[in-house]
């Protein structure tokens, strides 16, 4: 029954892109500006490889992890949201959508923790090309995190007021649309960054 | 016009157009000393020439988003302006302080005028762009204060939409970092730190901003698209020009002394500065094609669509070229920068205003919704002479830094300064030529305002329902 209705819910629904147009404008303006620090990335490494192979050893590979869990999760909460209120569920779209905020969370938690470390050691933008860049695309990224927070917290505080509903929630998916781009750029940013050698 | 004190907005647009032919006056001037160089020695060195050129530039400008906000937000306020009288005293007090200083620089030797004005007191002066005299500046702060108040009390009370509070928040960010110009450190690297806070988050931040509510404003009412769709892309734009501009400040970081991680930050997030400039452009052609009706003012509209494209590629196109920080470490201070700049002002601002006074001063005369024909197509004719003779300029100024840096700075057996200028002064000439024929436009653009003032609209009146 359930499922039949999300499918009914999907269907009435089918609209592509999903969400506001403007969001994805945006989304991709974001992903390239993203697009172009990853291949900066990729050109500066690729003229200093030890020293960005050596660097990469003092990063937290675990945090790193753990953070990148908690946002494909967060994401799969997203979805559920959406997936609630394609059936008219206000209260259950809420619920996940705080549940991937609390996911959220915990990716800024960690995150700091790893910057505190990394500043305590005395690490700036000017120690090397290797933590100018950790630096910069981790920070930016973190306030993309902190940004799809706010959108995702008025979203689910706008579900809870009963302000969306089976037919019109719009803004329901402009938020998930916009959560998932910040999901995404973390997927490239984390084996680029932390892994790959 | 819908309210009366929507008026006042003529008193700021004839200023700026008068103070914006002084400006063009002394750009053919110092046109011509670039290849006849005493030419009006001593009496207009080169060095006040430019600053005379750049200051009106500013002021104009000044004039004309003032004029501009005083006419559009008692209309999306729906309310009449909260002190029709202060802006009116506010007027005269900018006019006259920006006439004097102007003066100040032509009459008196500049040093002299420091003296003169105490700038041991408080010293600002001498940096390019802020040269106004400490006093002029604290009577620009007290102008805009005054200024903010009375725009803020009007949106406060009335009703508040998308257009208005972005135009606020420009307009209060051009406030806010004009404060910049009093802080004036020993240390020359903050010194050129900060004096940037001015100088590029203005023209590359807040200035956008208002330059994006005020083609929204004339969109809405020129095509009577929902105004629902013309804020949501409103957001969008201001958003990328935020994420963008800011940190792209940085492309002015990269040889000043300050530390390196400048150059990826500044080049990175400013070649990103062309997109907001584009979703502009896509956004004016779209809201066009949507249109439901269409309004009789058909010069306002060129010129909306004129800002939208050529903003595009002045700051945009002519602005990517020079700001990687590999490629401004050869063409920084080039002929490439003048060329991005006179392309970038005129595209992006001096249209703006334009399309905004095209708008705005029919309705201020009298007529109920556009010009007549006949001035109309004066005015058309000014934008086409302007424009075209803009393109030409830059393309100029671009051979003529292509060669200059070339020749400068990176060939095998590089020149100095001046056997370069001498080789490239045929680019010189034709941009003179150039600048003649904008002069000949912006006179024109005087006469539309005196045409056909007898003759009945055009368009036959059709009444305004947006």
């Amino acid at each position: 029954m359930n499922t039949q209705a999300a499918i009914n819910g999907i269907q009435s629904h089918h609209k592509y892109p999903p969400g506001d147009l403007a969001i994805w404008i945006f989304i991709l303006a974001e992903l390239l500006v993203f697009a172009v620090f990853f291949a900066a990335y990729a050109f500066a490494r690729m003229n200093n490889v030890e020293l960005f192979n050596q660097y990469q050893l003092t990063l937290d590979r675990n945090s790193a992890l753990i953070n990148t869990v908690a946002l494909l999760t967060s994401s799969y909460f997203v979805v559920q949201g959406v997936m609630r209120i394609r059936e008219g569920d206000n209260r259950a779209c809420a619920a996940w959508i705080w549940a991937a905020v609390g996911m959220g969370m915990l990716f800024i938690v960690v995150k700091m923790a790893e910057f505190s470390h990394h500043f305590s050691q005395g690490v700036s933008l000017s120690t090397n090309s290797f933590y100018m860049f950790y630096l910069s695309l981790t920070f930016f990224h973190f306030m993309h995190v902190l940004m799809g927070m706010i959108i995702l917290a008025v979203v689910a505080w706008k579900a809870r007021q009963g302000l969306y509903s089976r037919d019109e929630h719009t803004g329901v998916e402009t938020g998930a649309s916009y959560w998932h781009m910040v999901d995404l750029v973390w997927l490239i940013l984390f084996p680029l960054v932390y892994v790959m050698r | 016009m819908n309210y009366q004190s929507q008026s006042v907005a003529k008193l700021y647009f004839i200023a700026a157009i008068g103070l914006f032919v002084g400006q063009i006056l002394f750009g053919v001037i110092l046109g011509l000393q670039y290849v006849i160089g005493d030419f009006l020695f001593p009496e207009i060195p080169f060095n006040v020439a430019r600053m005379v050129h750049t200051n009106l530039l500013i002021v104009w400008l000044l004039f004309g988003f003032m004029g501009a906000a005083y006419f559009l937000v008692p209309e999306e306020a729906e309310r009449e302006l909260h002190s029709p009288l202060l802006a009116k005293v506010m007027f005269w007090i900018f006019l006259v302080a920006g006439a004097l200083t102007i003066l100040g620089y032509l009459l008196v030797p500049y040093a002299g005028l420091a003296q003169m004005t105490g700038n041991d007191l408080l010293p600002t002066m001498g940096r390019e762009f802020l040269e106004q005299p400490t006093i002029t500046k604290i009577g620009i702060v007290i102008v805009a204060l005054a200024f903010l108040y009375n725009i803020g009390m009007t949106i406060l009370k009335g009703r508040k939409t998308a257009i208005s509070l972005v135009l606020l928040i420009g307009l209060l960010g051009l406030a806010l970092l004009f404060l910049f110009a009093f802080y004036n450190p020993d240390n020359l690297v903050k010194d050129k730190f900060y004096w940037w806070w001015v100088v590029h988050l203005w023209v590359e931040g807040v200035w956008e901003l208002i330059l994006g509510s005020i083609l929204a404003f004339v969109l809405i009412k020129t095509t009577g698209v929902d105004r629902e769709v013309i804020e949501k892309w409103l957001y969008v734009i201001i958003a990328m020009t935020l994420i963008t501009g800011i940190i792209g400040t940085g492309h002015h970081y990269y040889w000043i002394g300050t530390p390196e991680y400048w150059q990826w930050w500044g080049s990175i997030f400013s070649a990103m500065e062309p997109i907001p400039f584009f979703m502009m452009t896509v956004f004016a052609f779209n809201m066009v094609n949507r249109r439901r009706r269409n309004h009789p003012n058909k010069a306002a509209l060129l010129w909306a669509l004129g800002t939208a494209v050529m903003a595009f590629l002045g700051a945009g196109v002519w602005g990517f070229l020079h700001t990687l920080a590999p490629v401004n470490y050869y063409t920084h201070g080039s002929q490439i920068t003048a060329a991005h700049g006179h392309m970038a002002f005129y595209g992006a601002y001096v249209m703006i205003v334009l399309a905004m006074i095209s708008y705005a001063m029919p309705l201020m005369r009298g007529r109920k919704v556009a010009g007549s024909n006949r001035s109309q197509t004066v005015e058309m004719w000014s934008f086409w002479l302007m424009t075209v003779s803009m393109v030409f300029i830059t393309l100029f100024l671009t051979a003529a830094g292509v060669l200059q840096t070339y020749l400068q700075r990176y060939s095998d057996e590089p020149l100095p300064f001046m056997v370069v200028q001498d080789k490239i002064e045929i680019f010189y000439w034709l941009r003179e030529v150039a600048g003649v024929v904008f002069l000949i436009g912006l006179i024109l653009y005087v006469i539309s305002f005196f045409v056909g003032n007898s003759d009945p609209e055009a368009g036959g009146g059709v009444e305004e329902s947006a």
